[in-house]
């Protein structure tokens, strides 16, 4: 049975549930004559939330954990000798699945049934030409030892798929006719519906810590991979990155973290000003209209995907560089820059800059203004002498929040920085960032061995490590201004 | 300290002043005021004029993607070439390939020019025929495949140009860049010229680019946005079904039952956290988590979906909880005080009275999730996929592609007539963000109360 018809199987077991459960809280409540403790209705809720919770939850970790047990168990089927030189073990194993795939379809085709794969009534001394038949393409003709994996991966894989609908619905069945026989007039139905329903909020609450504790993972077992296989001294201060895939690769982080930082620095440099003088101009001079109107258009900004800028800095703010500024200054004739990048990012950033530092403002008290306008101060000589001072430690958290967001932009950087890695203080030149490195690694073809595909990894951790960092210290510095005021 | 002994001199010029009389500082100073005004207002304007630059960038470049260059001809479906059995046994008709196809329709175009009384002077017929986009031989099969009763018979096909030739028509291929390009020749657009005055090439509205699939590097002519469109259509909809229930039960619970202890600080951080977690690292945990671990196919909109979800709970999560505090606590009271228990009081009374907020949250995440690229990237999204993908729920493990990946995909192409493709798909991803948007906004004007 596939999953989904699993699923519409407990969920009409479920709403049987709670027909049946209503319906005997009823009548065991009229055959008593004792009133019910809860209303009818959370009688059968009970039982329905029996019946389907814990089938759903018992399927979900079976989908995670049978393929798991199949992988180990064809994994120590599958001898070294059997692995191609040069390969890895993954591919092999991705073509036992295919190959298990490709019996399914095999026997569909020639309306055969089971018996037909080992009885030899199909001929597979070829495996590769029978597949070819039914579309799927192997790269080679699969050795004996891949053919028998794959066909204990078929028949594990089916078990597994029999056993998990009978547990699912086994269960489904015996809570839901455990909680049925429990009714009586004086069950409290309410409380035990309510508290079944607050632990799964509490059960969904924990979402956020498992994704956090996903990506640590994630991200620190890979890169405990990558420091086996490369030192970590040369990743951290080597300044040649030059992967190859032969091997042999030099990967240091610095070339990589200087053109992040660089473009970076470029997009502060023109989201800062901008974004704080919109903040003052909107907080402090503009008229209402201009206001509704102005204010939106700028969170529009940030509303844009980043995918759009990148378009718009590849296709219009890089040749406009290049041909007005880099060629006849004679800086360089690439039109992806750290400038491009960093110019494009900037426009992107300045909502976060100004819609931030105008609630910082906006909080600064007002008899503060008021105490410098009865001393005679112009309203700018107010916002720099006064307000700017107030409010400069939430400005500054802001300023890092934005550079947070700055440093993990990956599509502006991925189109308009280009993707040479070299340490460079021309800001007409192309170079790269992690964010870019990452892509560039891990698209394609992944093979999780080697460690030019983990670098990216590590080059995540380090990412995550670095705007985290920034948050953490952002979100202080603003928590701590705003208690300053309260 | 203040020095209120006045100097001699200024006690002897100052009554000839009036108060008003502005002297060289206060002038100063009202200048630098104005400065400073000026200041805020050109930042407003370079914001602004930044965004319009962005816009009618994308607009100038993408609008053209939406028309697109036809040849009609009259192509005669000869029975000798398409069916030598003469039985139109579809299996058979089938075994045809494409090949085939391609002289049916430059002996059409051979035709018309001939019956129109074109000819160029140094163009052949081959030449003639690479007008016409070698995309359209597959479609003219496609067309008598789903319906081999037509072999026989002439029809009127509409056949796509060649991209070059369509980019003549966009103001992309001039006759001076022709000279230069081995893929097109002067002689062609002057033919391409003379088909039009004939009518027979004529620019029509571009469905295909809303329907069809993507296409090999060298028929920019013939991609479409079709995969990508259900691709992201299908990931949406996991992300709705998956995210809504989740984001609105974290909600409540921490908003409403939670205590207040180190479990509960340490979910409020977590969450404050993962919405500051760039993209990217969203998408190795995809990759390291879903794929690897799990898994999961590659490409798939089931990844892409439970990716995205991750990474729109925290939004969606702020909604919902700022649209929970909205709801004053006399309602709660009031549920309570009739004898409600404090669940019964938050489903009963407080969720729907705060639904406007979480929808209007939830559809604001959505349209986030929906421009999101670089995670897809990660997970394989980037792969050429020409086939559909099945109906769901089968659908959500087959290749897909994204609306945003495709724009990437198109921007890593060489031929410049990608750029446009580009611009139009970045402009069909942005009318559906303004649309979710205005839902957004209309729901939260019509809706939301004000306590």
């Amino acid at each position: 049975m596939s999953v989904s018809i699993i699923i519409l199987v407990v969920l009409a077991l479920s709403a049987l549930g709670y027909f049946l459960g209503r319906r005997r809280a009823l009548s065991l409540a009229a055959e008593s004559g004792r009133k019910l403790h809860s209303l009818p209705g959370y009688y059968g809720q009970t039982v329905a939330l029996f019946a389907a919770v814990p089938a759903f939850l018992l399927m979900i970790a079976w989908l995670f954990v049978q393929p798991m047990i199949i992988d180990a168990r064809v994994d120590s089927m599958i001898p070294d000798s059997v692995i191609p030189e040069g390969g890895a073990r993954s591919l092999v194993i991705s073509d036992v699945r295919r190959i298990a795939g490709g019996l399914d379809a095999v026997l569909a085709r020639n309306s055969l049934d089971e018996g037909a794969l080992t009885d030899g009534r199909v001929d597979f001394s070829t495996v590769r030409d029978r597949l070819a038949e039914v579309g799927i393409a192997l790269g080679n003709d699969a050795p004996t030892e891949v053919f028998e994996a794959a066909k204990v991966y078929r028949q594990g894989a089916k078990i597994g798929t029999l056993a998990m609908t009978l547990a699912v619905l086994v269960l489904s069945v015996g809570l839901g006719a455990w909680s049925f026989t429990r009714i009586r007039p004086d069950m409290r139905a309410r409380n035990v519906s309510e508290a079944f329903i607050k632990s799964l909020l509490i059960g969904s609450s924990t979402i956020a810590i498992l994704t956090t504790v996903g990506i640590v993972a994630s991200l620190v077992f890979e890169s405990i991979n990558f420091f086996r296989m490369y030192p970590a001294s040369e990743f951290f201060f080597s300044t040649v990155w030059n992967p190859q895939f032969r091997g042999g690769s030099e990967l240091g982080i610095l070339p990589l973290l200087w053109g992040t930082l660089y473009v970076s620095f470029v997009a502060l440099l023109v989201a800062v000003p901008i974004g704080l003088l919109i903040a003052i101009y909107l907080s402090e001079y503009a008229s209402k209209p201009l206001r509704s109107v102005a204010k939106p258009a700028i969170e529009v900004l940030a509303g844009i995907p980043t995918i759009v800028y990148g378009l718009f800095a590849l296709i219009t703010v890089g040749p406009f560089l290049r041909d007005w500024f880099a060629q006849p200054l004679g800086l360089g004739n690439s039109s992806s820059s750290v400038l491009t990048a960093g110019l494009v990012m900037g426009i992107m950033i300045i909502p976060f800059v100004s819609s931030l530092s105008d609630d910082i403002m906006n909080a600064v008290p007002q008899s503060l203004r008021d105490g410098s306008y009865g001393l005679g101060a112009t309203q700018s000589e107010t916002i720099k002498k006064v307000i700017l001072p107030a409010a400069l430690p939430g400005i500054v958290g802001a300023v890092l929040l934005a550079a947070s967001r700055a440093i993990g932009e990956t599509m502006i950087v991925v189109l308009g920085a280009g993707a040479a890695a070299k340490l460079d203080l021309n800001p007409f030149e192309a170079m790269t960032t992690v964010t870019v490195k990452i892509v560039s690694q891990l698209t394609g073809d992944t093979e999780f061995a080697s460690p030019e595909t983990l670098v990216a990894f590590a080059l995540g951790l380090t990412l995550f490590v670095f705007t985290l960092g920034l948050n953490v210290l952002a979100l202080y510095i603003v928590r701590k201004y705003r208690e300053q005021y309260e | 300290m203040i020095d209120i002994t006045v100097p001699a001199d200024r006690a002897t010029v100052a009554p000839s002043k009036s108060i008003l009389t502005v002297d060289a500082r206060t002038r100063q100073r009202h200048a630098a005021e104005a400065r400073f005004r000026l200041m805020g207002k050109i930042a407003v304007a370079i914001s602004v004029l930044a965004l319009v630059g962005l816009l009618t960038s994308i607009l100038s470049n993408g609008l053209s993607s939406f028309r697109q260059t036809y040849i009609t001809l009259n192509v005669y479906l000869d029975p000798a070439k398409l069916d030598k059995q003469g039985n139109r046994d579809p299996e058979a008709v089938a075994k045809v390939t494409t090949f085939s196809y391609a002289p049916l329709i430059e002996k059409a175009l051979t035709d018309a020019m001939v019956a129109k009384g074109i000819a160029i002077e140094g163009l052949n017929a081959k030449g003639a025929s690479e007008l016409i986009s070698k995309e359209a031989p597959a479609n003219l099969r496609r067309y008598v495949l789903s319906d081999p009763s037509v072999i026989g018979e002439t029809v009127s096909f509409d056949l796509l140009a060649s991209g070059r030739i369509d980019g003549y028509y966009k103001g992309r291929v001039t006759m001076e860049s022709a000279e230069l390009d081995r893929n097109i020749s002067p002689e062609q657009l002057m033919l391409a010229d003379e088909l039009k005055q004939a009518g027979i090439l004529t620019t029509k509205f571009n469905w295909d680019f809303f329907t069809a699939p993507d296409s090999s590097d060298t028929r920019p002519e013939a991609s479409g946005l079709g995969v990508a469109i259900l691709g992201s259509a299908y990931m949406m909809l996991i992300v709705l079904v998956l995210s809504l229930p989740l984001g609105v039960a974290a909600s409540i619970y921490l908003e409403e039952f939670a205590p207040q202890n180190r479990f509960t600080d340490l979910i409020e951080v977590n969450i404050a956290n993962l919405a500051a977690v760039p993209s990217i690292v969203f998408g190795i945990l995809g990759l390291a988590v879903f794929i690897n671990f799990v898994g999961l196919p590659q490409s798939a909109p089931i990844v892409g979906g439970l990716v995205l979800t991750l990474m729109t709970l925290p939004t969606i999560i702020i909604a919902t909880r700022a649209a929970l505090k909205a709801v004053p606590p006399s309602i709660r009271d009031a549920a309570l005080g009739v004898g409600a228990s404090k669940m019964q009081s938050v489903f009963h009374h407080v969720l729907p009275l705060a639904m406007p907020g979480i929808l209007t949250g939830t559809i604001i995440g959505l349209a986030q999730a929906l421009g999101e690229t670089a995670p897809l990237l990660l997970i394989g999204m980037v792969a050429f996929v020409r086939e559909y993908p099945a109906g769901p729920p089968e659908g959500f493990f087959d290749p897909a592609s994204a609306l945003p990946v495709q724009v990437y995909n198109w921007t890593q192409r060489g031929d410049p007539a990608f750029v446009e493709r580009a611009s139009g798909a970045i402009i069909v991803l942005l009318v559906f963000l303004v649309a979710m948007n205005l839902i957004a906004i209309i729901l939260r004007r019509r809706f939301e109360r004000r306590w």
